[in-house]
């Protein structure tokens, strides 16, 4: 049962991910890439990872997507590919060369054993905040910094300068 | 229950996908969602051996993960807002000026 339904999501997945890579149109692209992330949030599901299958429609598929269709809404010129490639070579390498890099990466997974944890609890959610306040409290606070830093970058971007 | 390794191959095809569209497409919105699709496989990556070894430690690195995209992605899409406010068009072809 739970094998069927990775097969039918990884499909899914997979499926959208191509579609977001072959359609023209980046509004497409845009919903398949929203479909992708369900289905990861779904195998977050199963990898009993609650707060980050919520957080992934929530943060990913809600915020960050609505973000990108808006820009693409307000980019319409920019909305389809026009004229010819100036880089037709490496149009027709990439299928070879992503190929050659998915099979490595598989030969080096294939090769992985994963040894368990001493001691160690599965994830829910009281874990991951304990975790986040104790062993990772810094890079929390880093991070606190870096959206700060992206708030202010991306408004002065933004802002229109006077001529 | 599913084993660890097919997750992982499915999270390799995954960023393989997304390596192809950032080297095949030239529209800069298209190619930041493919990166977008990169970082997830990555981030399924995390959980599955997380889940594997039973520890959390890969759930947390997955919410970095998560707020460092939302921070590129905003900055990102001002940088795009801004280049086409100077150019009219965002083709990355475009934008050769810094190459050699």
């Amino acid at each position: 049962m739970e094998a069927l339904l990775f097969a039918v999501v990884a499909l899914g997945a997979i499926a959208s991910a191509i579609g977001l890579v072959v359609r023209p149109n980046p509004l497409h692209g845009a919903l398949f890439l929203v479909g992708n992330l369900f289905c990861v949030a779904v195998l977050y599901l199963m990898l009993r990872a609650e707060f980050l299958a919520l957080a992934q429609v929530i943060v990913y598929a809600g915020a960050i997507m609505v973000l990108f269709i808006f820009a693409i809404m307000l980019l319409i010129p920019g909305k389809t590919e026009i004229g010819p490639d100036p880089l037709r070579g490496q149009r027709r390498l990439a299928l070879p060369l992503g190929g050659a890099l998915g099979l490595i990466v598989v030969l080096v997974i294939a090769r992985i054993g994963v040894a368990p944890a001493p001691g160690g609890t599965d994830g829910g959610i009281g874990t991951i905040g304990r975790l986040l306040f104790t062993d990772y409290l810094v890079p929390f606070e880093i991070t606190s910094i870096l959206l700060l830093a992206a708030l202010v970058g991306a408004l002065t971007l933004a802002k229109r300068r006077a001529p | 229950m599913v084993p660890p390794v097919y997750y992982a191959a499915l999270s390799a095809v995954l960023f393989t996908i997304g390596v192809i569209g950032v080297i095949v497409r030239r529209n800069p919105l298209v190619i930041f969602m493919a990166i977008e699709l990169m970082l997830n496989a990555a981030n399924l990556a995390f959980v599955a051996f997380g889940h594997a070894r039973g520890a959390a430690d890969g759930q947390v690195i997955v919410f970095f993960v998560m707020t460092v995209a939302a921070a590129e992605v905003a900055v990102g899409l001002a940088i795009m807002v801004a280049i086409f406010r100077a150019r009219y068009r965002i083709n990355v072809d475009d934008l050769s000026l810094l190459r050699w």
